[in-house]
């Protein structure tokens, strides 16, 4: 008889469903995993080592280049880490804007998780209809700090600027024209507000879309259900947080626990999982996008009403408007020494976290008194959940893995930091 | 999160005893450290006595204590010909390979920072624990007691060399193969120690000593000054407060 071996397998880092540059490597006997090994570091870039070697707030572009898919959430937890050293409190308009904020990259990471996750297990439609909202999320980023991507747009103290009054309408093109660009500006004519308005109560439809091309999808579920059950207790054990923790029924969100900014003031609820499976999962991640839906509505009622200040005027961490560095030599040089030098933190430590739409996203910040961050560690959702992935898929099939990982959220951006 | 940090740190002393040395809190967090010799035994009760019950190690770090508050640019003091306009020393990114900053006699140069956090309670703590400095960093693998801590011992073995006694599978983690060195300590450069690219004559990669220069330009800089105190500089609450003397200025004069 044939001598059975144990295959060993290579998965990725060029792989479509790797979602990045995940090298994993799997001890496959037949087609079920013994030993999934991944290999991570592909993406390192030292991003604590480099925001040691910058200014506070020149740090703050770093924290969108982690998870690149939930940019804002990211820098809130910085930023967060550094208002607390410095001891300051940011306006309520810049609190509210941040909630809001948070909310819609909550939306689009996981619009862009259920594209991502659907094309994996072969649901090519719903990543065309995912990509068609997601479009206008990243246009509400554009609207607001100039970058589709990459926002850089909180600040410690506040945001950068107030949300602009108008919302930019699409022109004319050859690939935009007559019933087309009327659709795609029907939203546009009043502020970035109205726009943000009509987009949280248009999108309930739209999940109601995905849903009916997922939910009671008989492949879906097949590839689904029964796979990468995660029990409470392992979930605890393993470093679990966010959609992870609660899809296996553990109440937990920072959101509603150690509430942050303004998520005291919003009602919302936490969708919880009953099975700990990868279809529980799935369940939870489309709640929380309807909840978010909900927690933007309030943010804009609240927004309409209350015009003010987004940004703290405390000029010690803020740099004086453009107006004034025009008249006054004074102000002029404290632009200059707060863009070169930056300012000083008082000396201490400090571990920020908020609810980042992969899970829990912390900041550890050790300040010795300098202009840098003496240490700047992010604790990454990701790579807690990725560390786990050997245990989750032991004694799965070898297409269980692809659905595991799209479970698990990951983006190699803030897993290799 | 609300309960007073001084009944948590009580907690500690109370349980622990000389074996911790609860630090200063901050968000609600309290810092506790802990030598090297309890760390197994003080994380296991904190993990399965009632009056604890950290179920989830949330995040661990290694921290590399060399240079700290240690600034570039004297700003506190001026000579004759005034405040200095050359930056002397070697802070972070400011030096390559060769002008490495020396460590000589760095008493707990290297610590291990553990988040950890209560479901139960709602609670989180800080730990620290100093990696003894002799010759090896070791310090006992928490592993056995959350799982979630394996890749991040990995990692801090990776970036920053302290070996954890006892975890299963010590490999770097997020260097290259074959990398040698640690990164994440204060006395490796920036700008790293070799470069890799594809040489199409030898039609493989290879490995070569950096070429690039440090270019940090902004030096590290410590001011002791009224800066601390933000709370004298909030003009917004100055604002506040001189629109209602106004106001109530105006009432007072309204019913004269």
């Amino acid at each position: 008889m044939a001598e059975i071996r144990n295959y060993t397998m290579n998965f990725g880092p060029q792989h479509p469903a790797a979602h990045g540059v995940l090298r994993l490597i799997l001890e496959l006997d037949g087609e079920t995993v013994v030993r999934a090994d991944p290999h991570v570091g592909l993406l390192h870039r030292a991003t604590e080592k480099l925001a040691e070697s910058k200014p506070y707030n020149q740090n703050i572009g770093y924290l969108d280049r982690l998870d690149y898919m939930s940019m804002m959430c990211n820098e809130h937890a910085y930023v967060r880490a550094i208002e607390e050293l410095l001891g300051i409190e940011p306006p309520a308009r810049a609190q509210w804007i941040r909630t809001m904020f948070d909310e819609i990259t909550r939306f689009s990471n996981h619009l862009l998780w259920i594209a991502s996750a659907g094309i994996d297990l072969g649901a090519m439609t719903v990543f065309i209809y995912a990509f068609r909202e997601r479009e206008m999320v990243m246009d509400m980023y554009e609207a607001v700090s100039g970058a589709r991507m990459h926002a850089g747009y909180y600040r410690p103290g506040g945001v950068y600027r107030d949300l602009p009054d108008t919302m930019p309408p699409y022109k004319e093109s050859r690939w935009t024209k007559g019933k087309d660009l009327k659709r795609r500006n029907e939203w546009r004519g009043g502020s970035l507000l109205d726009f943000i308005e009509a987009f949280a109560i248009d999108v309930p439809g739209k999940i109601d879309e995905y849903e009916t091309l997922l939910t009671n999808n008989r492949i879906w579920k097949q590839r689904n259900v029964g796979i990468g059950v995660l029990s409470p207790e392992k979930a605890m054990q393993m470093g679990c947080s966010g959609v992870m923790l609660r899809g296996s029924g553990v109440e937990w969100d920072l959101r509603k626990k150690q509430p942050y900014a303004m998520y005291d003031q919003v009602e919302f609820d936490i969708p919880v999982g009953v099975g700990g499976d990868c279809y529980d999962r799935y369940l939870v991640r489309v709640e929380e996008m309807r909840q978010s839906a909900k927690i933007i509505l309030q943010c804009v009622d609240w927004l309409k009403k209350n015009p003010g200040h987004v940004m703290l005027k405390n000029f010690k961490v803020i740099p004086p408007t453009r107006e004034e560095m025009k008249d006054d030599m004074e102000a002029l040089i404290h632009h200059f020494k707060l863009f070169t030098e930056g300012y000083c933190v008082p000396e201490g430590e400090t571990y920020a976290a908020v609810e980042a739409p992969k899970g829990e996203f912390g900041c550890y910040l050790v300040s010795d008194g300098a202009n840098k961050p003496f240490r700047a560690h992010f604790r990454a959702p990701g790579f807690a959940h990725l560390s786990g992935i050997n245990e989750l898929s032991r004694g799965h099939m070898l297409a269980d893995v692809v659905a595991i990982i799209g479970t698990l959220d990951l983006v190699f951006g803030e897993v290799d930091r | 999160m609300s309960e007073p940090a001084k009944a948590i740190s009580e907690l500690f002393t109370s349980r622990f005893g000389d074996r911790v040395t609860p630090g200063k809190s901050l968000g609600g967090i309290l810092t506790v450290e802990v030598g090297v010799d309890s760390w197994l035994e003080v994380c296991r009760a904190l993990r399965d006595e009632e009056d604890f019950r950290f179920e989830q190690l949330t995040d661990l770090c290694g921290v590399d204590y060399l240079s700290y508050g240690q600034s570039e640019w004297d700003t506190s003091d001026a000579s004759t010909e005034g405040f200095g306009r050359g930056v002397e020393g070697f802070g972070p990114g400011r030096f390559n390979w060769a002008e490495r900053p020396e460590a000589k006699d760095v008493k707990q140069r290297f610590g291990v920072v553990v988040h950890l956090l209560s479901f139960k309670y709602n609670r989180r703590v800080r730990l620290r624990c100093f990696a003894p400095d002799e010759g090896m960093l070791i310090v006992p693998s928490l592993v056995e007691i959350w799982s979630s801590a394996n890749w991040y011992e990995r990692e801090a073995f990776d970036l920053f060399g302290i070996v954890f006694e006892g975890h299963p599978d010590l490999r770097r983690i997020m260097t290259d193969y074959g990398f040698t060195g640690h990164p994440f300590r204060k006395d490796f450069p920036l700008i790293g120690n070799v470069a890799v690219r594809y040489d199409s004559q030898k039609k493989r990669v290879v490995y070569e000593p950096v070429e690039i220069e440090p270019r940090v330009g902004v030096p590290r800089v410590l001011r002791n000054d009224s800066r601390y105190n933000t709370d004298d500089f909030d003009l917004a609450a100055d604002a506040e407060a001189e629109a209602i003397a106004a106001k109530d200025k105006a009432a007072g004069e309204q019913e004269n």
